[in-house]
């Protein structure tokens, strides 16, 4: 391994740094610019249900995620690929969109309670703690499961092919060769789904119930915009960094490495017994299907009205989100493999780990609002929205990148790096013919992600953008904004149809380079 | 010499006419400026009046207004800002970077008002929104409500204005007995959301019996979409006014066309333009009257309304009382 300051630790160090001036600085920036800093009682509360609701959504996805991919993973049925495509489509909902779309399955005059009440059941309701989990669950299950799919596509052939000539019943398979492929994985996607939970503030309050459900992130946007009290909007953000250094440290303790050694690289088939566990695997399928199909569908439905008449002005803004979330994709994607790189090699600094997640923990209102002051002096905030957009947004999105490229990329080095060094295989030449065809999965789906997420994304815009640079996200709040809730419906279906696509062709470039 | 100098006096300000157009910066909410919304014809209006280029500054909502103004002080990019509102304008004075427009305007809002600082623009009253398709008879008081089983949604006073109103409204009706109030009216709450449009959005699709709004709201589906199930509860209790403000800033390089413009928004041309945009009373009814479909709307025998100061005074306590009543 070399040991000299080559461009890989410049940029990881370069990148870190940055990150952490970003994320850190903006509220510091805030601090330096405080009155005094106290929190309110209310505010620990607030710290509480946040880790609760997090704590339990992440739970709840993390385990039922398990079933399900190993299901996806050694089965092969007509539409598997479909089914796989369309585990990213939750993800990428905006979350006002996936609410309308949860409130219409699981609403008083959903579907679900209307199945009830014709079986003579009383009805359930959705608003409180299991309303916002099962929606929280809807939302990040599929990213877990795509995250463990990958972790199951890269155990190496040979090992089951050993467990099948050895004679292994399935229950010593899953001991022997998904179970250390699962202690390596799982504690990364719980920590990433928790730090997903962690910040939203929109699914607590809306399907909370009321201000039980307050999250550290609402009292931000209360401390920032009612109170103008910005020292506690920096301790707050503190707070919320803090838990995600606590989540990211505890997850790395927790993670093993999988151990398994490296394989011919041929495609893994996973075995897959007959009998009960076939009809097990087929109901979690279908039930995880119609989980999730449920509520597409109705934004679907509640969509296709609106799509027709919508202002040009949709039109423009679509099309503009659609750029800049190709350039936060392609931003994230250098940055998110240059990290999870270095940190595999073990080059760079050490708190690489942390850098890379921290931003899913940082408060989009405590970031645009610190960058606002920062930028203030040195030009308009309007004619900064666009870059300032674009750069944000692929910060967020490099956690993602940097969480599913990692155990693949430290399975490539542990796999790959000596015979590397024997070849004399090194920079491009060792990133275009090892690193990339192995890590064109997780990298696709991370770009995918990426881009799904910047178009999505309304929390920095919002402070910065002007007349003439609205994005999708926020002309559909400005139609919902004015009473055109069937615009608006149909504007956010554009905007899922535009992510979705964005996603499924980084998906498939991904997996395309990969076979 | 002397025609020399007249030469390039003209010159400069041919030169000025053609690149050098004056811009005027308003500072307003999000849902002001698209084309559905009344801000590109009054952009249109008055640029026609001013020889001026007018420019809108988007903030989310009225408190981001506020709140972009706290950060950006004495360098404000705005020489106007647009969409303050009554609960909001006591905070805005205190940051001393408004001057007073020095304009007397008429208007016939409900109640006197008459502000140094800031001028009316458009107003109008809280009010409980239900589809009387599906309700036949709305209760006629916040008691009634209480002890009905209706189903309402509501908007978080930490996050929107609209919230705020309501917190206010039950302050203004119930005084000290707020706090007591809001515990009768909690298994009333379906849900608080973070935004208006949200709450509007899941009294639409029927999660909740009634959504807190305004009382012209109905005339929004009256007119835009020939709907004419929805009306709003009126209250024995009366309504809280929400009037919407603007106010020109101490640091505009434009204070004359700043004042034109707060002049112009008071006149007929805005005003007509903000009913069936904003969907809110103009301050001032123009001879040409209200659009047809707004005399369906409920007409609140009284009208409820904190003076800025008390409205400042009791923000922090009356959203404490709500939070401290809802979150058990």
């Amino acid at each position: 391994m070399a040991k000299r300051a080559g461009p890989l630790t410049l940029g990881a160090v370069a990148l870190s740094g940055g990150i952490a001036v970003l994320v850190l600085g903006t509220a510091l920036v805030l601090a330096a610019q405080a009155q005094g800093f106290s929190l309110r009682p209310a505010d620990w509360d607030a710290l509480i249900f946040t880790l609760k609701q997090a704590g339990l959504s992440a739970l709840c996805a993390t385990v039922l995620a398990v079933p399900t991919a190993r299901a996806l993973a050694r089965r092969r049925f007509v539409g598997r690929g479909a089914m796989v495509a369309l585990m990213g489509a939750p993800f990428l909902l905006p979350v006002v969109v996936a609410v309308v779309g949860m409130l219409a399955v699981y609403g008083r005059n959903g579907v679900f309670n209307q199945a009830l009440q014709a079986l003579g059941l009383p009805p359930v309701p959705i608003f409180g703690l299991q309303g916002v989990v099962m929606t929280n669950v809807f939302f990040d299950l599929p990213l877990a499961t795509r995250i463990l799919l990958n972790g199951w596509a890269a155990i190496p052939a040979e090992r089951f092919r050993l467990a099948e000539t050895l004679g292994l019943p399935p229950q010593s398979q899953f001991r022997h060769i998904e179970a250390p492929m699962l202690r390596s994985r799982l504690p990364g996607t719980f920590s990433t789904v928790f730090l997903l939970c962690l910040t939203s503030f929109v699914v607590s309050l809306s399907l909370g119930g009321g201000p039980a459900a307050t999250t550290l992130e609402l009292a931000i946007y209360q401390a920032l915009r009612f109170d103008f009290d910005l020292g506690r909007a920096a301790l707050l953000a503190g707070m919320q960094l803090a838990t995600c250094a606590i989540a990211v440290a505890m997850a790395g303790r927790m993670t093993m490495a999988a151990g398994l050694g490296s394989g011919l690289d041929r495609m893994s088939e996973v075995p897959a017994p007959g009998g009960w566990r076939r009809g097990v695997d087929g109901l979690v399928l279908a039930g995880v299907a119609v989980f999730l199909c449920l509520p597409l569908g109705a934004v679907v439905q509640a969509g296709l009205g609106g799509l027709a008449d919508l202002p040009a002005a949709v039109w423009q803004a679509a099309g503009r989100s659609l750029v800049m979330a190709i350039l936060s994709a392609a931003i994230a994607l250098m940055a998110g493999l240059c990290l999870a790189l270095a940190a595999s090699r073990g080059i760079g600094p050490r708190w690489i780990g942390l850098v890379a997640m921290l931003p899913m923990a940082a408060s989009g209102l405590v970031l645009g609002t610190g960058l606002f002051v920062v930028l203030r002096p040195i030009t308009t905030p309007e004619a900064a929205a666009l870059p300032v957009t674009v750069l944000v947004n692929a910060v967020m999105a490099l956690p993602f990148i940097y969480r599913l490229v990692l155990p693949q990329a430290e399975e490539l080095e542990q796999g790959y790096a000596r015979l590397c060094a024997t070849l004399g295989l090194t920079g491009w030449a060792r990133l275009r013919f090892v690193t990339l065809p192995r890590l064109a999965r997780p990298l696709g789906l991370g770009c995918g992600i990426a881009a799904a997420l910047a178009m999505g994304d309304l929390g920095v815009v919002a402070l910065f953008a002007g007349q003439d640079s609205a994005t999708l996200p926020l002309m559909v709040q400005r139609l919902a904004g004015a009473y055109r809730m069937d615009q608006a419906a149909g504007a956010g279906l554009l905007l899922v149809t535009l992510s979705f696509v964005l996603f499924y062709l980084c998906d498939l470039g991904g997996r395309r380079a990969a076979a | 010499m002397k025609s020399f100098h007249l030469a390039l006096a003209f010159l400069s300000l041919a030169q000025a006419a053609d690149a050098q157009v004056p811009v005027l910066n308003v500072l307003t909410y999000d849902s002001f400026v698209p084309e559905w919304g009344p801000g590109p014809a009054i952009e249109k209006g008055f640029e026609t009046t001013c020889a001026c280029d007018l420019q809108w500054i988007t903030a989310g909502d009225g408190a981001a207004i506020l709140a972009r103004l706290k950060l950006e002080g004495a360098d404000a990019t705005a020489d106007v800002v647009l969409g303050l509102d009554t609960s909001l304008t006591e905070n805005a004075r205190a940051t001393g970077l408004f001057t007073p427009h020095g304009l007397t305007l008429a208007n016939d809002l409900p109640v006197p008002f008459s502000d140094p600082d800031f001028i009316p623009f458009d107003w109008g009253w809280f009010a409980f929104v239900y589809d009387k398709t599906k309700l036949a008879s709305p209760p006629n008081s916040f008691r009634d409500l209480a002890d009905s089983d209706l189903k309402v949604v509501i908007e978080d006073p930490r996050s929107s204005t609209p919230g705020l109103g309501l917190v206010m409204w039950i302050k203004a009706a119930y005084g000290d007995g707020a706090a007591a109030l809001w515990g009768e009216l909690a298994d009333n709450i379906v849900t608080v959301t973070p935004s208006w449009d949200q709450a509007y959005g899941m009294f639409l699709s029927g999660e909740a019996d009634m959504v807190l709004s305004y009382t012209t709201s109905p005339a929004y589906h009256l007119i835009a979409e020939q709907d004419a199930t929805k009306a709003a509860a009126a209250f024995d209790e009366g309504h809280y006014l929400q009037i919407e403000v603007a106010g020109m800033l101490k640091s505009s390089a434009h204070p004359d066309l700043a004042r034109a413009f707060l002049a112009y928004l008071g006149g007929d041309a805005a005003q007509e333009v903000l009913p069936t945009t904003n969907w809110m009373y103009p301050a001032k009814t123009s001879a040409g009257g209200l659009p047809v479909g707004f005399e369906t709307l409920i007409t609140p025998a009284k009208s409820l309304l904190f003076s800025g100061t008390e409205a400042e005074a009791m923000r922090q306590t009356a959203v404490e009382e709500w939070q401290n009543a809802l979150a058990r």
